[in-house]
């Protein structure tokens, strides 16, 4: 599914923690009022790209007295480095919260290379 | 600022205008309510709509004393784990409690409130008393 921000609508950058694993980064996001289908994760080389488009909230009939935020559209990008697993990403979208596992690469540990004398 | 009846010129009006807004606009600078709340009404009801990500139910607290609402929670830290390294922590967590005045006491036994998506909706349907009544005019 793909997400459409029309031009309308404001683009806000999602409060993110990102945390270092030994096996995995882990990316937490916030994304209140946001539903699966609305959510896309977009994996090209090394960079990701989440587009979120909130729910428009605004009730039929009703006058707004207080405008203490606005709907639209989360955007943000991330600069992947090279040893991830790309195709073990694992998304998960629970009460407008992103956690995203990014898995690294089992071999990408540093390796000892021996030097031979000839 | 009080508005005089008398609207003769004053030199310093504007002046003195001008300097409440910008020491308005440096009083709050900077100060973000949290949570971010919306507030609707049609007249015979409110819709109060908060956003708050990742919340559990039971760290959220909703009271409502005639006009004034209280929301009051926790955002759990993230799980620490050994060896975890933060790169990033711009979401933030701890205990938050906001209390918003409303427009006209509501009756509180209908309040209804909803959770979805990290969104929490607020519904006070207005109180029977004060509710706006029609006066008839007689004509003597």
């Amino acid at each position: 599914m793909t997400a459409k921000p029309t031009k309308s609508r404001p683009v806000f950058t999602p409060a993110t923690d990102v945390f270092e694993r030994e096996d995995a980064f882990l990316l937490i996001c916030s994304l209140p009022g946001v539903e699966e289908k609305d959510l896309d994760i977009h994996l090209e080389k090394n960079e990701l790209t989440l587009t979120a488009t909130q729910k428009e909230h605004a009730p039929e009939g009703f006058d707004q007295l207080v405008d203490g935020y606005r709907s639209g559209v989360f955007k943000r990008s991330f600069a992947l480095s090279n040893g991830i697993d790309q195709s073990k990403a694992d998304a998960q979208l629970t009460d407008g919260v992103l956690r995203l596992t990014l898995p690294k690469v089992p071999d990408e540990q540093p390796r000892k290379i021996p030097v031979n004398c000839s | 600022m009080n508005r005089k009846r008398n609207y003769s010129w004053d030199p310093f009006r504007d002046v003195s205008q001008l300097q409440n807004e910008l020491s308005d606009l440096f009083t709050h600078y900077g100060e973000t309510e949290y949570p971010p709340m919306n507030i609707w009404s049609n007249g015979s009801e409110l819709l109060v709509s908060a956003e708050l990500p990742g919340l559990e139910i039971k760290n959220l607290d909703v009271s409502v004393n005639k006009d004034v609402l209280t929301i009051q929670g926790a955002n759990k830290a993230n799980e620490a784990e050994d060896k975890t390294i933060c790169h990033r922590n711009e979401r933030g967590y701890g205990n938050f409690s906001r209390a918003v005045k409303l427009p006209y006491p509501v009756d509180v036994s209908k309040v209804g409130a909803n959770y979805k998506l990290g969104v929490l909706t607020v519904r006070l349907p207005r109180s029977e008393e004060s509710k706006p009544r029609k006066i008839a005019i007689t004509a003597a």
